[in-house]
């Protein structure tokens, strides 16, 4: 019997022996493929950061550019666009920018790094459509007569101002996203990068 | 049994010696240079200002180029031409179908070159090193160049710069009848150092799955005394 | 040998074991166990050629599951990128570079390829040698042919999909010998193309026949040659029944549980196989211009043939067979007679069971005719293996010829030469060590 157990005890050594270093072969194969379904050398060339030379961009005037497969607007805002934004403080959902849609450099009244230049992800941060720019106070472009010149959604009428802050009362629950950015020299900045090499 | 086992070993390696009896072309061998980043970076510098002007390499984006010691910096100050960003592709400015308008035939895309020049002749390697040193000047050409071992190729010898202009004398030897600015042995260098860059953009992971396939074969020896321990544990049940 | 009079599982009260007695009231979870593991009896006499058995089913499994990964990232699309280079073949190759680990994904399902035809190879060849195709295992043997045939196929079409010189120019060469049938031939290989060369469209249902219509009736197969085999129960290297010498309690006296004898022992003979497959994958993944051929590194162009053009390896003996038919019989071409021929000299497996009249099953117990004639079939497998990689010749084609008929006349003259030949007696049990 005492001979049983140790043969037994000896048996059960070598499958916990083998399962284990089986196991970890095991592990070890699963990781390179789940590896592939992450963003492949292609992917992430798509995905680098975007350099932008804004020097012909006019104040009054927008750019898009690609960055991710998304829009990225980069709008230089004339002194009487950046005057409107400290008036809507009341009528926008998140004059502050409380909510974590920005880095922590443009987390101030203008949303931006230079407080002309806005660089903004332009996707309405409700279900993902690109609204259009309506930078006409007033009537002009179909909007409502106290218009101050921003943004709307065509999707479902969300809109923002030229801070990309979503007004009150709009599908869309937060403002535009600011993507991470930094400036290379005056005029030329890299979107998706910032200093902290992020 | 035995008999029938040693007859089926003979006729596994019999095809493998044939195969080597009929090699037709007479390659020189490609010193080895994989190991050599100095070498490799080298054969990058000639890829890119002799190779790339004409042939493209569409598999290979240049930040792979990191691989090999260089910095992003180094890259892009040097070897960066035709791209704006790191991890573009090395293609070509020259659309296929105007090539292929301008020299009869586009020249081809050389990531795998010397995966593909691979034969029962030689490896891709030294059909490149032959290759490159075996242009000669022949009239009879449009481009005024041929080649000992790819008759009436429709690339000119772009290094000829560098290696001077051979000849083809009767006896089938190559002669060299004006000296480049390099000697023989400085060209054979250079050579070299290319067909070493076009090796490793064949594939340039090979040298990490090496490294990964002697750790994968110790693991699964451990695995293996401790699997075998384990069948001989329970077949002394057998009797 | 499978008893499906299992008894149901009886919990021990801990909630594992009230879980297993509930699934197994409605799920035949302990029959299933038992009846093809723990109490499936196996000869205990099982030697080296018995491993490559539940090898093919490791192969089996390591070729699905690296397809699934490649199929992510693979495109079937014969139209030029901006670089001139066909997206298909330039997706094969971005799996290579730009898929984190893509390379070992692809050279895996390449290696495993050529992998699953030498275990196979070897795995039928032990059918052979101790008589496995003999009554009551007809129907393992046969559902193992269809196996091949369908494994044949599975590895035609995948080899078209990386979209290069010898994918190319190899599909058009067979989809051609469509072509031979008389009358509908022309027509025939025009529909399996779906174009007048091999194109797009051919490229997307090769495609489709190689991911999912030929591996679903591949599983199929296997299970059902599975079940036939549990059902009547393995044979050994004596060719004796074990089921004849049973206990008191119906378990036969030469049998043991596959599980776990033969698991620990297939266990060992996996981490063999792993070993031998590494070496290829991780150190010599083209296998010398073998598993993948140098010429497939060029895209695929359909104005340019290359020199030589040779199937992959593991077809050609049989495409030996086809270029060895060049005469023309009763009026139709020699091109339809090798088709013929080359169908033939794959089928002429399945019979098999037919044509051995032999009074043993083993090599062990058989006479000298039946050994010699073994022999020369097996040496010229692979003479025909080797001339179907080599181009055409004067004596690759006499040698060819011989070859051709010497392995047709091991299948047709065995029920002739099995009866006549001498053989020993077989014994009453196996013999163990």
């Amino acid at each position: 019997m005492s001979n049983q157990q140790k043969v037994d005890c000896g048996r059960r050594r070598l499958i916990v022996a083998t399962a284990a270093v089986g196991g970890v072969g095991a592990l070890a194969v699963l990781v390179p493929f789940v590896s592939t379904m992450l963003p492949s050398e292609r992917a992430k060339a798509a995905g680098a950061p975007v350099e932008v030379d804004i020097s012909k961009l006019e104040p009054g005037q927008m750019l898009t550019v690609e960055w991710r497969g998304k829009p990225v607007w980069i709008v230089n805002r004339t002194q009487a666009m950046l005057d409107t934004l400290p008036q809507l403080n009341g009528e926008v959902a998140d004059p502050q920018s409380d909510r974590q849609q920005q880095p922590e450099y443009c987390k101030n009244q203008h949303r931006s790094i230079k407080p002309e230049i806005l660089v903004a992800v332009g996707i309405c941060t409700h279900l993902g459509c690109s609204p259009s720019s309506k930078f006409k106070p007033g009537v002009d472009e179909g909007m409502t007569p106290d218009w101050k010149g921003g943004f709307l959604c065509p999707c479902h009428g969300s809109t923002f101002d030229l801070a990309g802050r979503v007004f009150k009362a709009k599908p869309a629950p937060t403002n535009l996203e600011i993507p991470l950015h930094m400036y290379l020299s005056d005029t030329r900045i890299l979107i998706g990068e910032d200093k902290k090499g992020a | 049994m035995r008999k029938l086992k040693t007859l089926l070993a003979a006729l596994l390696i019999a095809p493998t010696l044939a195969f080597a009896a009929g090699a037709s072309l007479h390659l020189d061998q490609a010193p080895d240079v994989s190991g050599d980043k100095a070498a490799l970076q080298n054969g990058a510098k000639l890829f890119v200002n002799y190779c790339l002007t004409c042939h493209g390499a569409s598999q290979l984006r240049y930040n792979k180029l990191l691989d090999l010691g260089l910095t992003e910096q180094q890259i892009k100050d040097n070897l960066m031409f035709a791209a704006n960003k790191l991890g573009e592709q090395m293609t070509v400015a020259l659309r296929p179908a105007d090539a292929k308008k301008w020299f009869g035939v586009a020249p081809p895309d050389l990531s795998l070159v010397a995966r593909a020049r691979a034969s029962a002749d030689g490896s891709g390697a030294d059909w490149l090193y032959t290759y490159l040193r075996s242009f000669y000047r022949d009239d009879k050409r449009p481009t005024g160049w041929n080649n000992v071992i790819f008759a009436n190729v429709g690339m000119p010898h772009i290094l000829y710069e560098l290696q001077g202009e051979q000849v083809l004398g009767p006896d089938h030897k190559l002669t060299l009848a004006v000296p480049g600015k390099l000697s023989p042995a400085e060209y054979d260098a250079q050579v070299r150092d290319l067909v070493g860059f076009l090796v490793w953009m064949g594939e340039p992971t090979a040298g990490l799955r090496k490294q990964l396939g002697i750790a994968v074969l110790l693991f699964l020896s451990i695995l293996l005394v401790l699997s075998y321990a384990l069948k001989k544990e329970y077949w002394k049940d057998i009797h | 040998m499978a008893n499906t009079n299992f008894e149901k599982y009886k919990s021990d009260g801990s909630l594992g074991g009230n879980l297993l007695e509930w699934v197994d009231a409605r799920f035949p979870v302990t029959a299933l166990w038992k009846g093809h593991l723990s109490e499936y009896y196996a000869p205990k006499n099982f030697n080296f050629w018995y491993f490559f058995g539940s090898l093919a089913l490791l192969v089996l499994v390591i070729q699905i599951v690296t397809g699934i990964f490649l199929v992510m990232h693979y495109k079937p699309d014969a139209s030029l990128n901006a670089a001139g280079i066909p997206v298909a073949f330039a997706s094969v190759e971005y799996i290579m570079r730009d898929v984190p680990w893509g390379w070992l994904v692809r050279y895996m399902h390449s290696t495993g390829a050529s992998a699953f035809f030498i275990v196979v190879y070897l795995h039928m060849f032990r059918g052979m040698l101790y008589g496995s195709y003999r009554k009551p295992r007809e129907l393992i043997w046969v559902f193992g042919v269809l196996i091949f045939l369908m494994l044949m196929a599975e590895a035609f079409f995948g080899y078209l999909l990386p979209w290069g010189q010898m994918s190319f120019w190899g599909a058009q060469v067979i989809v051609n010998l469509f072509s031979a049938i008389p009358l509908i031939g022309e027509p025939l290989s025009i529909w399996v193309r779906g174009d007048f060369v091999i194109g797009d469209a051919t490229l997307n249902r090769f495609f489709s026949f190689h991911v999912i219509a030929i591996p679903l009736v591949l599983v199929g197969l296997v299970v059902a040659h599975l079940m036939a085999l549990h059902e009547v129960g393995s044979n050994n290297p004596d060719g004796v029944e074990i089921k004849n010498k049973k206990d008191e309690k119906g378990i036969p006296l030469d049998g043991i549980p596959f599980h776990p004898y033969y698991t620990v022992k297939d266990i060992v003979g996996v981490v063999v196989f792993l070993m031998v497959f590494s070496v290829v994958v991780f150190f010599t993944p083209e296998g010398g211009g073998y598993f993948l051929e140098y010429n497939n590194f060029f895209p695929a162009d359909p104005l340019k043939t290359p020199p030589h053009i040779a199937p992959v390896w593991y077809f050609t003996p049989y495409y030996s067979v086809l270029r060895a038919m060049v005469w023309n019989f009763f009026g139709v071409d020699a091109k339809f007679w090798g088709v013929v021929g080359m169908g033939a000299s794959v089928l002429v497996f399945a019979f098999l069971p037919w044509l051995d009249r032999s009074p043993v099953k083993s090599i062990r117990y058989r006479g000298p005719i039946y050994k010699s004639f073994l022999t020369a079939f097996v040496i010229c497998f692979f003479v025909l293996g080797y001339l179907g990689t080599q181009p055409p010749s004067y004596w690759g084609e006499k040698v060819s010829q011989v070859c051709t008929v010497i392995y047709f006349a091991f299948f047709l003259l065995m029920p002739w030469y099995s009866k006549i030949d001498k053989y020993k007696p077989e014994p009453e049990r196996v013999t163990w060590k």
